[in-house]
This record gives C-alpha cells, sequence and structure tokens, in this order.
C-alpha cells in the first residue's frame, strides 16, 4: 500500500518532457516534488501563472504570488502571468497536456465526482469542472477506498458530477488501473498488495487480462 | 471626464441596495480591500457578489457577509469560510456556485460584447440543468451569458488618471476581466500615476473600461495559505 508521497512518485512517471501540466490540490501537488531531472515540465496554475516554482524560503512570501490552492509560492525562470479567463482559455483550448486532481469518486465509464456532498459540503467546483470538460489527459491520483473502507471506484457516481466519460487513468494506494471502454483495466499493483485486494475493493467492473505487474517508484 | 477620485468613500458614493457588484481577486489575492472596506462602512444592502470566492471570515468579502450585507453569491468556490457556510445553510444567503472558467469567460465576453459564450463545462452535471446544449465537432458544449455588473470592483498595482491598468503576478486573476464587465468599473490602485508614465505597451486594461480610479491605502494584503520551504 503506497502513501500519499509514493502515490506522488508513482504519478511523476507519467510526466513526459515538454509537458504543460495542471495538479491540483492534495495528492497531484506533490507530484512537483518527484519531477525526474532529466526532463523539463511547466506547471500552469489556473489563477494565472505558467512556470510555478516551489514554495518561497521563508521571509520571501509574496502575497500576489500565489497557486490555485492559495499558498504562496515562486515562478521559475520564462514564467508568465495572465488573467483567468486566458487561463482557462488555454485549458479549453487542450494546450495543457495533463491534468492531474484528486476524486471522491470514479466510475468505470470515467465519470469524476470531486466538489460537492449534499447537505455537507458546500465549496464549490472550483476549476475542476473547466479542467475535465476540456484536458487532454486526466489522471486521477486518489485513495481506493473511503475513510469508511468503501470502494471509490464504481458502477456509477454517486455524488454529484464534475464530469463524464473524462477521466483517463487511476493512480490510488493499491493500484493504477487505465479506463476503458470495458470498465477499470488493472495494470499495476502497489508493493505487497495482492490482485486480489484491488478485486474486492473495486465495485465498478475490473478487468484483470495479464500478469499484473508490481509498481516501480 | 475626471476619473480620479481621493478615496474608496467618494468613489463609491452611489453605490445602492440591491446593485450587483463584482469583486477582483483570487482568495485574498488580488481583492480590492479598500472598496470592501468602504461598503462595509456605507453599510450597502442586499448586495449580489461575484466573485470568485468569498474571502474567509474576517477579512475579503467575509466582512460583507459579517455584516450581512450581501444578499446572493456567485462564485466558483467558497470554502474556507464558517460564517458563509452557517448564512447558507441557515438560508439567509442564497448562492449559485459556477465553474471558475465559466466565471471568468462570462465577464470576459461581457466585455468583448458577446452577450454569450458555449463552454463545455459542466457538461452531464447539475451545472447543465435548465441550460442550451449545442454539439460541435461532436462535442457537447453549454450556452453561458454575459455577466453584467452594476459596479465592477477592481485592485490594481499601477493605474494613471487615464485609468489604465497594471496588474501584479498573479493577483491579476479575475480583475482584468471584471473591469471590463462593469456599467461603473472602480479600480483602486497602490501606485497611481500622471498619464504618460505608464509604459503603453505594459498595460493590461485600457482606461475605456475603468470609469473611476483611486489611490489605494493600508493594504494588509493578508496570506491565507502561507506556504514555506526551509533553508536547506
Amino acid at each position: 500500500m503506497l502513501d500519499k508521497n509514493q502515490i506522488a512518485q508513482r504519478l511523476a512517471k507519467e510526466l513526459k518532457d515538454g509537458y504543460y501540466v495542471n495538479l491540483g490540490i492534495g495528492i497531484p501537488t506533490l507530484v512537483a516534488n518527484y519531477i525526474p531531472e532529466n526532463i523539463k515540465v511547466v506547471l500552469q496554475s489556473e489563477n494565472g501563472l505558467l512556470g510555478m516554482g516551489p514554495f518561497p524560503f521563508e521571509g520571501q512570501e509574496d502575497p500576489d504570488l500565489i497557486n490555485a490552492g492559495k499558498q504562496t509560492i515562486t515562478t521559475v525562470p520564462g514564467s508568465s502571468f495572465f488573467d483567468s479567463a486566458m487561463s482557462f482559455g488555454m485549458i479549453r483550448a487542450g494546450k495543457v497536456d495533463l491534468t492531474i486532481l484528486g476524486a471522491m469518486e470514479v466510475s468505470d465509464t470515467g465519470d469524476i465526482a470531486n466538489w460537492k456532498i449534499p447537505g455537507k459540503m458546500v465549496k464549490g467546483m472550483g476549476g475542476a469542472m473547466d479542467l475535465v470538460a476540456s484536458a487532454k489527459n486526466i489522471i486521477v491520483a486518489m485513495m481506493h477506498t473511503n475513510p469508511k473502507g468503501e470502494s471509490k471506484l464504481l458502477p456509477h457516481c454517486v455524488l454529484p458530477l464534475t464530469g463524464i466519460g473524462c477521466v483517463k487513468k487511476i493512480v490510488t494506494d493499491l493500484a493504477v488501473l487505465d479506463i476503458t471502454p470495458a470498465g477499470f483495466r488493472l495494470m499495476e499493483r502497489a508493493p505487497g498488495v495482492s490482485v486480489e485486494e484491488i478485486i474486492a475493493k473495486t465495485a465498478g467492473r475490473l478487468i484483470v487480462d495479464h500478469e499484473i505487474p508490481e509498481m516501480q517508484l | 471626464m475626471e476619473k480620479v477620485y481621493a478615496n474608496a468613500a467618494e468613489a463609491l458614493n452611489d453605490v445602492f441596495d440591491g446593485a450587483t457588484a463584482m469583486f477582483g481577486g483570487f482568495g485574498l489575492c488580488g481583492i480590492p480591500e479598500n472598496c470592501i472596506a468602504a461598503l462595509v462602512q456605507k453599510g450597502t444592502k442586499n448586495l449580489i457578489c461575484i466573485a470568485n470566492n468569498a474571502g474567509v471570515d474576517d477579512f475579503g468579502i467575509g466582512l460583507l457577509l459579517q455584516r450581512k450585507l450581501v444578499r446572493k453569491m456567485i462564485s466558483s468556490y467558497v470554502g474556507e469560510n464558517a460564517e458563509f457556510e452557517r448564512q447558507l445553510l441557515s438560508g439567509e444567503l442564497e448562492v449559485e456556485l459556477i465553474p471558475q472558467g465559466t466565471l471568468a469567460t462570462r465577464c470576459m465576453a461581457a466585455g468583448y460584447g458577446m452577450p454569450a459564450i458555449f463552454t463545455p463545462a459542466g457538461v452531464g452535471t447539475e451545472v447543465a440543468i435548465g441550460k442550451e446544449v449545442r454539439t460541435f465537432n461532436n462535442k457537447e458544449y453549454l450556452l453561458e451569458y454575459a455577466f453584467e455588473a452594476d459596479f465592477a470592483f477592481i485592485k490594481a498595482w499601477k493605474g494613471d488618471t487615464e485609468g489604465n491598468l497594471i496588474f501584479k503576478e498573479t493577483a491579476r486573476n479575475f480583475n482584468p476581466l471584471m473591469a471590463m464587465a462593469g456599467k461603473i468599473t472602480i479600480a483602486e490602485v497602490e501606485e497611481l500615476v500622471p498619464a504618460g508614465e505608464l509604459d503603453p505597451n505594459q498595460v493590461h486594461t485600457p482606461g475605456i473600461y475603468v470609469h473611476r480610479i483611486f489611490k489605494g491605502i493600508n493594504y494588509e494584503k493578508r496570506i491565507e495559505q502561507r506556504t514555506v520551504r526551509k533553508l536547506s
């Protein structure tokens, strides 16, 4: 079973040289810590920045420079600022190569729910609906089950949807799964996790059609 | 016509109860602090606020919520505000949540003279309920109408007496878009200079969109999530 940092480490292997990448709040943000040194990726922050750098050193925080999670950040050489319409314009136009975001539920047809729990949580969708409706390649990073132990990989989402048929891949603490027309396809299992455990904890249609290798971190 | 006003109170003197008001900013970054303080002072009621976020309990638009000056909030993300949540759950406050890119682009459309836009954001979700859907190139899009507001409150870094504005870093966010969408756009700036001192090549918002401008004071620029790394 992977911890959050290890999930981020595995996700970082999805990055390719030259990619423009949008990282969501939570586990996806941690991916920035594991970008391989031999490739160059440019991080997009949807409040209006390309070329996001690491957190500032203490005392160098700039209130005018934050990321989409409202955290203080820095820029890297070659960065640019723009307004929020242009930011979502480049997302809508498919210029951003990869979006990694968290989810509460994913269905076996690639639907995603991550913005609302009726009667409990009213926070809003922020940029998530725009991102999932437009991004070319969407990977979800999440725990395989919720705190009650129930599967978050479902036949249909129960919570209000963020987007439909958009998720391409899921990386969880237990497994890497692709989303295919026939459902979730198991691709890798976390070190020490059995295929049986993944089957037991996946509620949606799951295809296991080959020898499942252990993840390489 | 003279665009320069002495302060927020003068610039906002005709803001009326029930007005639709846009507020630039993302989180607490780039928010019109002086305009918000002036609205609190004035006690303008029943505002319909269009802003990406609702501030925090004791800062930003949260200050308007605290005084119960807001009737309706139109935003994309309203976490981090307990008073907001309380008013919403008790039915005192109406809220409309819309995707962030849709919000930004609806403001932009108003400033570009376009009555509506088509966006894929929200297709197949509850955001799409009651909206016209059109298919282009085998993909579905929602029709979303341009936003206009009685007043747009904008925060810029530098401005000149013609109303030209330059924004700083990610404090730009919704500001230039909302500046274009206000029937009356009021900009507060950290630095106000005479016409001719800003390089026209660097202007983000041309003065034609800005009706009133004043030099803001006492900026707090509160940081919502101070995140740092240690010197290693």
